[in-house]
């Protein structure tokens, strides 16, 4: 095959090893940024102490070679591969072997149950939820995104009509954030996906916690959207820990895709403060 | 101002406790999440020991990572205590006095608190690497089967802690609404 890249399995399970480790450890430069500048922000002596916590648990957990929180979490993936790549095996296999490895050499924590009811752990933090995406050229771009699940939990979907326009989308927001409570570990990181179909919602909304925190969305529209979500957040003072305060949520990063006439699906994947993702290119 | 407090608690230390005190938290505690907890509810349900003396101690509710080379133990931050909500009556009511987790309680958890004068302390939820540090001590007790969600005790000295809901009804996440 002509002009076609030949990737060994092992160069990707070594990758998704380095990942799993990485994210788990290192809490995103950004996100340490929005705490400081969150802890700035702060009048009074308990949000500010919180503040002053997480920020130390940061350095902690890079200085100790820890992970930031114990719930290492279960690794979601996104994967996009060039037309021009061919992984010679399994690639899913690879990947779930990286993250066996990683898991095992962070010493971080297995939380993966084989049957949601029987829920007898797997031992081994696998299998990953692997999401892949093709694109042109001939490298391959592997995100590992460690999800907890305080915050997962707390996430949700509606399948609004379209006459419930933008207050639909933003109340929903809103009912979301002010649900999870204390439960997600304040302050947050919101993403929310606006349109496709359900499942299409949900994708985008955890893909938009990907997004750089204090980075502005590209249209003006829904840049606006964002701010006044943010401020409607923080207004609920939920605040650090959810002890009250200024910072319930370190941003709102909306994504959105065509729709069907009949439809309006917005989901929320809520975010911890730990939200953490780390991306190689091969 | 942060308070010193002890394990095990006296009665008038836990009637002391106001939510919104800051406190930190010395002496030996027991880890217990989700797994653990249904087992002890249903020992409770059938009249057998629990695996160890739950009368005026404290439960953390954490599902650590495991301790790497040369440490006690590894990231130990709080779980979501809302699933605990289900099995924490029962306990309370066999003699578990405090509680340990982040995240809002349900009335029937603060009734019980309230009746048997418990109380229930927040850890700030995510910051596990830091806890570790405060974590001297890391004993199995029981169900080793469940691997992270045994239950575990530790020995902690100066564990950071919010009183969250305090035997007199008072609730710090109330408190700012």
């Amino acid at each position: 095959m002509p002009n076609i890249r030949i990737i060994e399995p092992d160069k990707i399970i070594k990758a998704v090893a380095r990942l799993c480790i990485s994210a788990n450890i290192h809490i995103g430069d950004d996100i340490c940024e929005a705490l400081h500048a969150a802890k700035a922000n702060e009048t009074s002596d308990l949000p500010r102490s919180v503040l002053d916590m997480l920020t130390k648990n940061a350095e902690i957990a890079k200085s100790e070679n820890l992970p930031a929180c114990q719930d290492t979490g279960m690794a979601v993936v996104f994967v996009s591969i060039g037309t021009k790549v061919h992984v010679g095996g399994n690639l899913t296999n690879a990947i779930n072997e990286g993250v066996r490895r990683g898991y095992r050499e962070g010493f971080f924590r297995n939380s993966v149950v084989l049957d949601p009811i029987n829920r007898v752990n797997t031992g081994d933090n696998t299998p990953a939820v692997v999401h892949y995406d093709f694109v042109p050229g001939n490298q391959i771009k592997i995100t590992v995104a460690p999800k907890g699940f305080g915050s997962e939990n707390m996430g949700g979907i509606r399948m609004l009509n379209p006459s419930d326009g933008i207050n639909g989308v933003e109340d929903f927001v809103i009912e979301t954030v002010k649900n999870a409570d204390a439960n997600p570990c304040p302050p947050i990181i919101v993403g929310v996906g606006v349109g496709g179909t359900m499942e299409k919602a949900a994708l985008i909304s955890k893909q938009s916690l990907l997004r750089e925190v204090g980075s502005e969305h590209p249209d003006l529209f829904w840049r606006e959207v964002e701010w006044r979500l943010h401020s409607r957040i923080n207004e609920l003072n939920i605040g650090a820990a959810g002890f009250g305060g200024a910072t319930t949520a370190l941003a709102v990063h909306i994504a959105t895709f065509p729709t069907h006439i009949a439809g309006l699906p917005v989901a929320v994947t809520v975010g911890c403060h730990a939200t953490r993702h780390k991306t190689v290119i091969i | 101002m942060n308070r010193r407090i002890n394990t095990p608690f006296s009665e008038d230390i836990i009637r002391k406790l106001d939510a919104g005190d800051r406190v930190m938290l010395s002496g030996e505690i027991y880890t217990g999440r989700d797994a653990a907890h249904a087992r002890m509810v249903e020992l409770v349900c059938i009249n057998e020991p629990l695996p160890f003396d739950v009368n005026g101690q404290v439960i953390y509710y954490t599902g650590p990572c495991p301790a790497p080379p040369g440490r006690v133990i590894g990231s130990v931050g709080p779980t979501t205590s809302t699933r605990m909500d289900v099995y924490s009556p029962t306990l309370i009511k066999a003699g578990l006095r405090v509680m340990v987790g982040k995240g809002l309680r349900s009335p029937a958890v603060m009734d019980a608190i309230q009746k048997y004068n418990g109380v229930y302390l927040a850890a700030v939820g995510g910051a596990g690497a830091l806890l570790s540090l405060c974590v001297k001590k890391s004993e199995l007790i029981a169900f080793e089967d469940l691997g992270t969600e045994a239950i575990y005790r530790l020995t902690v000295k100066d564990m950071p802690l919010v009183v969250a809901c305090d035997c007199m009804g008072g609730n710090i996440y109330e408190l700012r609404k």
